[in-house]
């Protein structure tokens, strides 16, 4: 598939803010964030800033993005519909909580339900992007169960890097919070090699003797494409990435969206002062770098089971 | 509202492509633009259309492949345009209700008011049957003539889908599936009409006609070419003649 800058931009970006608002509204819930007004503003202006980057850079690639309020009115199938209308509601209690953090008592139980409600949303409207991929039947490699395990893990993992990143500048970071992101790291790394490993190893879902009905008892290959120039279906389907830049792509992802953060962290265990923040900034930069090629690569992978019409074989899950 | 009609429709109409008899002349595609470049869909956009590198917007796409099996190998010319799904997977993922199926007559739509262009469905579609209109910003997909079936200004025999109207060797028809006793539901259940891609679930309507077995394997190009028959079957004058050249 087509990887589109907007699309990366606006899953890694939306990511960052849902997964920020999730470890927000968590904290507050359970009254572990300090009343801290700077340190509220910034968390509040990243996450808010990066969903609100994100939504808008999901409507640069529309073809009429004037008419983009018409996405939330089909919520009852689509989860591209489902998604806006979340990532509206969410915008909602994201407010009431900020303003409970910033400017009132934040003791309030109600402020605290409010905070939890926008931990539900925020992840709630991840899960809904990854389903938008995973529900394709057309591209095998999305239609599995790790496509919104990796979707919600990178999403918590980058929002609590830049949330530690944040909390470095203010406050000393405990030991506990080091070993939930150490954690974190851990987990988003083993949802991609699960996804990874499934991909390489996923049996046949669809043949060009499925695609044509042909050779039921031999092999059908494609004599003649239908044109001699391009079309729309095979520069938004047909992009191939050669598979020896895929495996370094992996290499270079693996390192920098988790094993310079992990490594961070680990030594953020050992140091204090100034390195700890200049440790958790690092890990929350390459990490968001990683995750970026990490999308990248998700795009550039899938392939979809039109191609078979256009001279692939097999498409494989 | 891009949920599915709750019931199967009363008539669902469609197309029988007849892969025995196509010859890949390319006709249907060529008055599927034609006709569509002024109808519903209207304009079906080309980019460069003169130039080096020209890009546009097709309906119906004629592949060629080449079946191998045991009985040799054939080509076969393969025609694909919308198959107007039972269960159409790019009608339920459309945010905003332009792409739709008709609970009438199952001919599946876009609204291209309402389409805000983010190509989701061409990618939900394993067949490619949506391609994007880079010019107008939306999505478009075969019709099926849906403004020339239903067309009272038009003789009621030309009142068919472009395609097979035009059609020269008749391989591809138009009809009612629904009607078990329809010109197409006939086809399919004497040929043995199938669907393509059954693994993906998504119940086309339009269904193909495999290519019949071939009556004489020896007839077949390929198989050993025939010989000079004997000159002196039985003696006599052409034989002498035989045996005078042969020194």
């Amino acid at each position: 598939m087509h990887p589109a800058a907007s699309i990366i931009l606006f899953t890694t970006a939306s990511g960052l803010g849902y997964g920020l608002l999730f470890v927000l509204g968590i904290a507050a819930a359970c009254g572990l964030l300090p009343p801290n007004t700077l340190f509220g503003v910034l968390t509040i202006a990243l996450a808010l800033g990066t969903v609100s980057i994100g939504l808008l850079s999901s409507t640069f690639h529309l073809g009429h993005p004037e008419r983009a309020w018409r996405a939330v009115t089909q919520w009852r199938s689509s989860w591209l519909s489902r998604e806006g209308v979340l990532a509206i509601l969410v915008y909602g209690p994201a407010f009431y909580f900020g303003a409970g953090w910033i400017l009132f008592d934040q003791e309030l139980y109600a402020w605290r339900a409010i905070s939890f409600t926008l931990a539900v949303g925020a992840i709630a409207t991840v899960f809904c992007t990854a389903m938008i991929y995973a529900s394709l039947k057309s591209i095998p490699r999305w239609n599995n169960q790790w496509v919104s395990a990796v979707y919600l893990s990178l999403s918590l993992m980058t929002g609590a890097l830049w949330f530690v990143a944040i909390w470095a500048f203010f406050f000393p970071v405990p030991t506990a919070l080091t070993t939930i992101l150490l954690v974190l790291i851990i987990v988003a790394y083993a949802c991609k090699y699960c996804y990874w490993r499934y991909i390489e190893n996923a049996p046949v879902v669809s043949t060009a003797e499925s695609a044509t009905g042909l050779g039921s008892k031999g092999k059908t290959r494609l004599l003649e494409p239908p044109h001699t120039g391009r079309n729309y279906l095979l520069e938004e389907m047909g992009y191939k990435v050669a598979r020896k830049h895929a495996n370094k792509l992996r290499v270079i992802c693996m390192f920098s969206a988790f094993g310079v953060p992990i490594a961070c962290y680990v030594f953020i265990y050992f140091a204090d002062g100034y390195y700890v923040t200049v440790l958790a900034v690092t890990a929350a930069v390459l990490g968001q770098v990683g995750v970026t090629i990490e999308r990248w690569l998700f795009f550039a992978e899938a392939e979809h089971v039109v191609m078979l019409y256009y001279g692939k074989d097999q498409i494989h899950g | 509202m891009t949920s599915l009609p709750e019931e199967q429709s009363k008539t669902r109409l469609g197309l029988v492509i007849d892969l025995d008899i196509c010859v890949g002349c390319h006709a249907c595609a060529v008055n599927c633009k034609e006709w569509n470049s002024s109808g519903y869909h209207a304009p079906m956009t080309d980019k460069d259309p003169y130039g080096h590198d020209p890009l546009g917007v097709w309906f119906n796409r004629i592949h060629t492949f080449e079946e191998t099996s045991e009985a040799g190998q054939r080509t076969v010319h393969f025609p694909k345009s919308c198959l107007h799904c039972e269960d159409a997977p790019c009608v339920t993922v459309c945010p905003t209700g332009a792409s739709y199926k008709r609970s009438e007559d199952g001919i599946v739509l876009v609204d291209e008011s309402k389409c805000i262009g983010c190509k989701l469905c061409s990618w939900a579609c394993p067949y490619g049957a949506r391609e994007f209109d880079d010019d107008a910003g939306v999505m478009k997909k075969c019709t099926l003539c849906v403004d020339r079936i239903y067309n009272e200004n038009l003789d009621s025999e030309t009142r068919l889908p472009a395609c097979v109207s035009t059609c020269p060797a008749s391989a591809r028809h138009f009809g009612d599936f629904a009607d078990p006793n329809s010109n197409v539901s006939k086809l399919v259940k004497e040929r043995g009409g199938y669907d393509l891609m059954p693994e993906m679930k998504c119940s086309p309507t339009n269904k193909y006609l495999p290519p019949r077995p071939r009556r004489d394997e020896q007839a077949a190009v390929g198989s050993s070419p025939r010989r000079l028959e004997e000159a002196k079957p039985e003696g006599g004058f052409l034989g002498w003649i035989d045996d005078l050249l042969s020194e």
